[in-house]
């Protein structure tokens, strides 16, 4: 008797801790509304099935205790009852697998008009690229990656010469734009993860990786690393600005391009050689 | 019928043919079982103290070694696991501990509490102890090898232990020590710490292959007469059936482990790309990262089954002797164990959606992943409807079992989440995920164990273990590792990343620590409260009751051997002769409400079996 009244207190009290929880989503500010959407319905369909099989369980257990003079029911298997419960999951399932395969179509289909991203991990930190006016990024390999090249693009590449270098770890981004990141690291895996825009890819050392979402809320957003790349792991921050399109423009012709950076480097060296001939 | 065994029984309906009684006509003997086909195994038995308990052959001493053994490993992952959530809860008490040593604490405890603690107790112990008793084998088919298994895994426990006391400490890769970082510089232990980790793994394989193919072919060759698989107790199902993928799964972690030795100690490259460290390039290139996850994957989903499918097994063998009811749909059960098995090996890459491998592969993964929940969720059927018009004794036995059964689906649904590729997106790399393994992996087969414990302890010590006593230990471990892993799920939706030493400076994560201040002294109880059963089992050696033989009153062999506790050869002189499955229980028509698998035909003749 104790033990089901047990049992049933703490299906109630897990029914009523998901109603009246404080600790929720933070708020979405991206496209990727139907992964939340998903979740919301697994959670109507798996929390049903859930409290559905403890109840049944729990009647059990007030039904069915033991009493000497009782036999249980001799029945070793019920086809017909094993089969309704074989499709009736079966469909369940199928239900939940549905949504979840067309939204993760979008989210391997990158749009069309969406603005490229290069994201650069090392440990521990961000730095980013954009690309200039050709609207295409130039190669990199880690190998080039000196003072004067800070991203590894290759010196060769003509798409290279206009990017543009974010030398920061805050990121910024035009609302309503979809943004296609590129990730790629120098050393270990990281991934640069928003829980606002609730997307993730890993990125990995020797590949670019890349995934996509569109910012849809004006504001500043915190990077975090999400997945583990040593010591520094939790500190490895970095930062969003979601801006609108005027804003946004501002703050990217303010920004350096690869042959800006690459002809101050070269009037450092020229400075450099001619102060060591005097 | 008395609740001795007599191992003269089997022998006397052994001609062709028996007059019924009740007719007086000649019917074809119905007691008939085929004779054994090869002759009895010889036994070594041991001689002096040390062949007896220390280099011992008897399958049920080494069960009994791995289960100490494992069971050491777990206490020291369990006070790792208080030291990580003293930071998580406390961090100006646990001003003593680094970055490094978190993740250390984190990496040894994943790695213990999975690898060498619940595969070694599952198998080495469990495994060891019942399967030689239920098939109705002297003992395993191998004594030797199966001898030299334990001492393999001791060895590996040793090595991974010594990881504690060299410079630098053990690793701190993370217990899926994935490259590059297990072996670079940035992360704790990344010289001595995971070349001993790698060596202790490799040890483990091999001492595991030794065990396991004594667990298969004893189950396949050693059964005793009658003893079909179809007559099999589920719990030898299901450890037979994680045995096989052990066996198949086990060698991709031991690749993994030599390459990466290579990696670290002769700069191969098998795993490693071009790398640039502190504004060197280091002398790697052209190796994959991702390739190590495909092998650790493919060993590490299968190993999630390695520990699940004997919980499976045996929770479906306590719930049916406690309700007092044979298992629903024995069949059904029999197949999902293989189903889910053979599926598991289908799924690894539902671990790797956001790993950076070719994103296509998710639709596969995602597919096969919840094909999988269909066998699962059938199994959860068929044990709620095996209390369905049972006879249920409210013990502790069976409320570990009922404990098995919230957690387990609990913890299945919040995979049907993770399984389902986009809905992974948001949530993989949270505590989301920390709660949801746990819950299905941690909590519940942890409450087989400990149900198993309860139920066969009287088996192995010949004494019952406190009632009282084992239901505060069960109320304590239940509910305050349900408040741990319950509410930890929705650190995860709030988007709170996984292995972070520290974090709550964001400020929609400042509700978390509230949060975790709960769950850390949860997690201080629920530890502290498992040295009831250690205080428990003490008691009871000194001065517990005395159990009867069968004092639960089951139908499968291990319970008729001839002395309690079995001695070596399990059975006396002959070896009991199997007439049906294990689970009839109040059959109508039979005088008591279980009838021996031992029992022939005859003896029953006026009850309603419907299937032997």
């Amino acid at each position: 008797m104790h033990a089901g009244i047990i049992f049933l207190l703490v299906i109630i009290g897990s029914v009523l801790f998901h109603i009246f929880t404080p600790w929720y989503w933070t708020d979405i500010a991206s496209n990727w509304g139907g992964m939340d959407d998903t979740i919301t319905l697994t959670f109507w369909v798996g929390g049903g099935v859930f409290v559905a099989v403890c109840l049944f369980m729990i009647y059990c257990v007030f039904r069915y205790s033991h009493k000497e003079d009782r036999r249980a029911e001799y029945k070793p298997e019920d086809k017909k009852l094993e089969k309704i419960l074989t499709w009736a999951t079966t469909l369940g399932v199928a239900a939940l697998l549905a949504p979840g395969l067309i939204i993760w179509n979008q989210y391997v289909n990158v749009p069309k008009n969406a603005i490229e991203v290069d994201v650069m991990a090392w440990q521990w930190g961000w730095q980013y690229r954009l690309p200039g006016a050709d609207g295409k990024l130039g190669t990199t390999q880690v190998r080039n990656i000196a003072d004067n090249n800070p991203f590894g693009i290759n010196p060769d590449d003509p798409f290279g010469r206009d990017d543009i270098m974010v030398e920061s770890d805050v990121i910024n981004l035009e609302n309503n734009r979809p943004v296609k990141i590129l990730l790629r690291s120098v050393d270990v895996l990281h991934n640069w993860y928003v829980p606002q825009f609730r997307a993730k890819m890993d990125a990995v050392p020797g590949t670019v990786t890349f995934y996509w979402f569109e910012p849809n809320k004006v504001g500043e957003y915190e990077v975090l690393c999400a997945e583990y790349c040593g010591v520094g792991h939790y500190a490895m921050r970095g930062g969003v600005e979601v801006q609108d399109k005027a804003d946004y423009e501002v703050w990217l012709s303010e920004q350096e391009t690869f042959e800006q950076l690459s002809a101050r480097y070269e009037k450092l060296n020229v400075d450099g050689n001619k102060l060591a001939k005097k | 019928m008395s609740d001795e065994y007599d191992n003269n029984k089997s022998y006397q309906a052994q001609s062709s043919e028996v007059i019924d009684g009740s007719t007086g006509s000649v019917n074809p003997d119905i007691d008939y079982v085929r004779p054994a086909e090869v002759g009895e195994q010889d036994l070594y038995h041991g001689h002096s103290f040390i062949e007896k308990w220390v280099f011992c052959q008897d399958a049920k001493v080494i069960g009994v070694q791995y289960f100490l053994t494992a069971v050491f490993t777990g206490i020291v992952g369990l006070i790792l696991s208080w030291l990580m959530r003293l930071q998580l809860g406390f961090p100006e008490l646990a001003g003593f501990m680094t970055a490094e040593h978190y993740y250390q604490f984190v990496t040894m405890h994943g790695m213990i509490m999975v690898v060498y603690f619940l595969t070694a107790l599952f198998l080495g112990g469990f495994g060891n102890y019942l399967i030689p008793l239920m098939v109705g084998a002297r003992d395993m088919v191998f004594p030797y090898v199966n001898m030299l298994s334990f001492w393999m895994f001791f060895v590996a426990v040793a090595v991974l232990m010594a990881s504690f006391f060299v410079p630098g400490g053990p690793t701190g890769a993370g217990w899926t020590l994935y490259p590059p970082q297990t072996i670079l510089e940035g992360t704790p232990g990344s010289g001595m710490g995971i070349l001993l980790m790698l060596i202790s793994l490799s040890l483990f394989v091999i001492g595991f292959t030794m065990g396991g193919l004594n667990y298969m072919i004893t189950i396949l060759q050693a059964r005793t007469r009658g003893m079909t698989l179809m007559r099999m107790p589920l719990t030898v199902w299901g450890i037979f059936t994680a045995t096989v993928l052990a066996m198949l799964a086990f060698p991709a972690l031991l690749v993994s482990a030599i390459m990466m030795t290579l990696d670290k100690v002769l700069q191969t490259s098998f795993f490693m790309p071009t790398i640039l460290k502190a504004g060197e390039v280091l002398e790697y290139g052209g190796g994959s990262p991702i390739l190590f996850q495909h092998l650790f994957w493919f060993f590490g989903h299968p190993e999630v089954y390695i520990v699940a499918l004997p919980a499976f097994g045996i929770v479906s063998d306590l719930i049916s002797v406690h309700a007092r009811k044979n298992i629903f749909g024995y069949r059904m059960m029999v197949w999902a164990i293989v189903g889910i098995g053979g599926l598991s090996f289908f799924v690894w890459a539902h671990h790797m959606y956001v790993s950076g491998m070719n994103p296509w592969f998710g639709f596969f993964f995602a597919t096969t992943t919840l094909i999988i929940a269909v066998p699962t969720a059938m199994k959860v059927y068929n044990w709620i409807l095996t209390l369905w018009r049972g006879n249920i004794r409210i013990n502790t036995v069976m409320l570990w079992c009922l404990g098995f059964i919230v957690t387990f689906v609990n913890g299945g649904i919040t995979g049907i989440f993770l399984g389902n590729v986009s809905v992974d997106v948001p949530l993989s790399d949270t505590y989301f995920v920390i709660a949801h393994f746990h819950m299905v992996m941690g909590i519940a087969p942890l409450m087989v164990i400990m149900g198993a414990v309860y139920h066969w302890f009287p088996l192995v010590a010949g004494k019952m273990l406190h009632e009282g006593l084992g239901k505060w230990h069960f109320w304590i471990t239940f509910l305050g590792a349900y408040s741990i892993y319950f509410p930890m799920h929705y650190l995860g939706f709030i988007g709170v990343p996984r292995r972070y030493f520290e974090m709550y400076d964001s400020p929609y994560m400042t509700s978390a620590v509230g949060m975790n201040e709960f769950i850390s002294i949860a997690a201080f109880i629920v530890g502290a409260a498992q040295f009831i059963l250690v205080f428990n089992i003490i008691k009871t050696l000194k001065t517990g009751k005395k159990a009867e033989q069968n004092p639960w009153k089951a139908n499968s062999l291990e319970w008729y051997t001839s002395t309690v506790p079995p001695e070596h050869g399990n059975f006396g002189e002959r070896l009991p002769v199997v007439h049906r499955w294990p689970y009839d229980f109040s059959v109508p028509g039979a005088k008591d409400d279980f009838i021996p698998q031992t029992t022939a035909p005859s003896e029953v003749i006026h009850t309603e079996v419907e299937k032997t």
